[in-house]
């Protein structure tokens, strides 16, 4: 469907999807907001005073040359990699820091605990746990995570894996598993704690070119659902052009440019854009 | 010259101290066993003066004789320790136990290791606390493998349980020094004794490549085509070069 279209014609919100407000630009309190954040690995700084807001539910697509810094800038939210400078927020609270007797210290575990249950992450070499079954892998974060009863989880992730289309694979063990399948079970296993921002970092690079389109079509239609706000790093320019509502083209750990998806792909400002997306034209 | 009679005589006594040799050396392994865990888990510590400890722990441990050790224990700390002084038994089982917990804590480390980054990283993402990712994610994957090694360390326990007759444990090694004080022929006891201990380690060996020839399966079974979770193979080659320095 193509949302652009039907905001034209219509001259009003698309009805299915609606396109979300471009982050600060509204009043609305983003979901997560960076301020001036660095980070550094030993000598070699790889982002510089990156500066975003994602609204909540809003899906921004990151697109860019690799060795850009979109990964870290995933991980940085995940609580996989701490930022060097600068300053995340997630609904509202310092996610690396916290207050203690009126000043901001760095966050304890706790504090990283409690944040880190609206965050979540699918992984480019989905890192299922290869000693369960899948339906196991699924259960498992809300039973031992969320607490929930060994019926409730059940169920959950049942229903979450037939959303997957892998209704039929519960008892299997990920080895058995094709890459799409396995990145499907892992969607799943992110999306059954229910986030508020979830992290895709390149969901599809490591999978076999046919397995791809399965994996897509799930992100999708669980896009298409709304209220989880997403983070998706990839190289599939039709995708972002499809899902996101905004499109950022970061290059060399800055953001080079940033906007809907029909004026990234048909229209880019920067020169850096325009050559990056004339690799990917034939 | 070598006496049948003889030796079918003192047969019996020996195989019968073999009960307590079994028990010093199960008991040595199991107490190794779960103290190396211990000292496994306490070395990946957040808290670095824990680490420092637990590394000066272990280098001191090993760098000092078992003999040494077990004089030391038996002798002196034990008896200092409690009101009632533990038998040469409990000693040895105690002895062993935390001398070896120091080499297993090593094989529990490269188990450890072998399990891939994305492991950790996938129970922080799901927000697994600390302790429940060891106890779900990581020590399940990082234990299978360490299993034949853990049985190779089985064997080396068993056969330095003849060290304990120094601190007058009455296992195979003394009953056999007890019948030669009597009769003056060492020649048939300490054959049997090397028998014995060869006839049961070479059982031993046969269990433990059993189960690694198992676990292999079970390993390419499990891991598949699935790449990134490949370097297990790596760690476990690392695994079993380790035991062979030690045995
Ligand atoms: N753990 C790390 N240690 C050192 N350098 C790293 C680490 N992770 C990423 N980098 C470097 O940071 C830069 C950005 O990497 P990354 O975020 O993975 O980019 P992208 O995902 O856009 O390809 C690269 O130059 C990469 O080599
Ligand atoms: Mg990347």
């Amino acid at each position: 469907m193509n949302t652009t279209e039907l905001e034209k014609t219509a001259g009003q919100e698309a009805p299915a999807r609606t396109r979300k407000p471009q982050g600060a630009s509204t009043g609305v309190q983003p979901i997560v907001r960076y301020e001036h954040v660095s980070k550094s690995f030993g000598d070699l700084e790889v982002l510089h005073d990156i500066n975003l807001d994602i609204a909540p539910g809003e899906k921004v697509a990151m697109i860019g040359p690799s060795g850009s810094g979109k990964t870290t800038l995933g991980r940085m939210l995940m609580t996989l990699e701490e930022p060097s400078g600068g300053m995340i927020t997630v609904d509202g609270e310092p996610l690396w820091h916290m207050k203690s007797k009126g000043r901001l210290v760095k966050a304890n575990e706790a504090h990283l605990h409690r944040m880190r249950g609206k965050i979540g992450m699918v992984f480019q070499h989905f890192n299922l746990f290869p000693h369960m079954s899948v339906l196991r892998n699924v259960t498992i974060g809300p039973r031992k995570v969320l607490g929930v009863s060994t019926d409730e989880a059940h169920e959950r992730a049942v229903t979450m894996l037939g959303k997957v289309g892998l209704g039929d694979k519960l008892d299997v063990y990920p080895s058995m598993l094709s890459g799409g399948q396995k990145q499907r079970v892992a969607i799943a296993r992110a999306l059954v704690m229910s986030p508020k921002i979830m992290v895709f970092d390149e969901v599809t690079s490591a999978l076999d070119p046919e397995l791809v389109g399965e994996v897509l079509e799930v992100i999708k239609e669980i896009a298409s659902e709304g209220e989880m706000a997403m983070m998706l790093i990839t190289h599939e320019m039709d995708f972002a052009r499809d899902v996101a509502d905004r499109v950022i083209f970061g290059a060399e750990g800055h953001i080079v440019e940033q906007g809907p998806p029909e004026q990234i792909f048909e229209n880019p400002q920067s020169e850096r854009l325009q050559s990056f997306l004339s690799r990917f034209r034939l | 010259m070598w006496n049948w009679d003889y030796a079918w005589s003192i047969l019996p006594d020996l195989i019968a101290a073999l009960k307590t040799t079994f028990w010093a050396t199960f008991g040595g392994f199991i107490f190794a066993a779960i103290g190396g865990l211990m000292l496994a888990l306490l070395g990946r510590s957040p808290i670095w003066i824990i680490r420092a400890i637990n590394r000066l722990i272990i280098e001191f441990i090993r760098s000092t004789p078992l003999l040494v050790q077990l004089f030391f224990l038996y002798f002196y700390i034990l008896p200092t320790m409690f009101p009632t002084a533990p038998t040469a038994l409990v000693s040895g089982i105690i002895g062993l136990g935390l001398h070896y917990s120091t080499y297993m804590s090593e094989v529990y480390r490269s188990g450890i290791d072998a399990v891939p980054k994305g492991q950790w990283e996938a129970a922080k993402a799901l927000n697994f606390p600390r302790s429940k990712t060891w106890t779900s994610i990581i020590l399940p994957q990082a234990l299978p493998p360490t299993l034949p090694v853990m049985g190779n360390y089985l064997i080396v326990i068993f056969k330095e349980t003849p060290l304990l007759s120094a601190i007058t444990l009455v296992e195979v090694l003394t009953t056999a020094k007890n019948a030669i004080s009597v009769s003056y022929r060492p020649f048939e006891a300490y054959t049997l004794v090397g028998v014995i201990f060869l006839i049961i380690s070479y059982m031993f060996s046969l269990l433990v490549r059993m189960m690694e020839i198992r676990l292999n399966r079970e390993q390419s079974a499990s891991s598949g085509t699935d790449s990134p979770s490949k370097p297990q193979s790596g760690g476990k080659a690392r695994l079993n070069k380790e035991v062979k320095q030690q045995a």
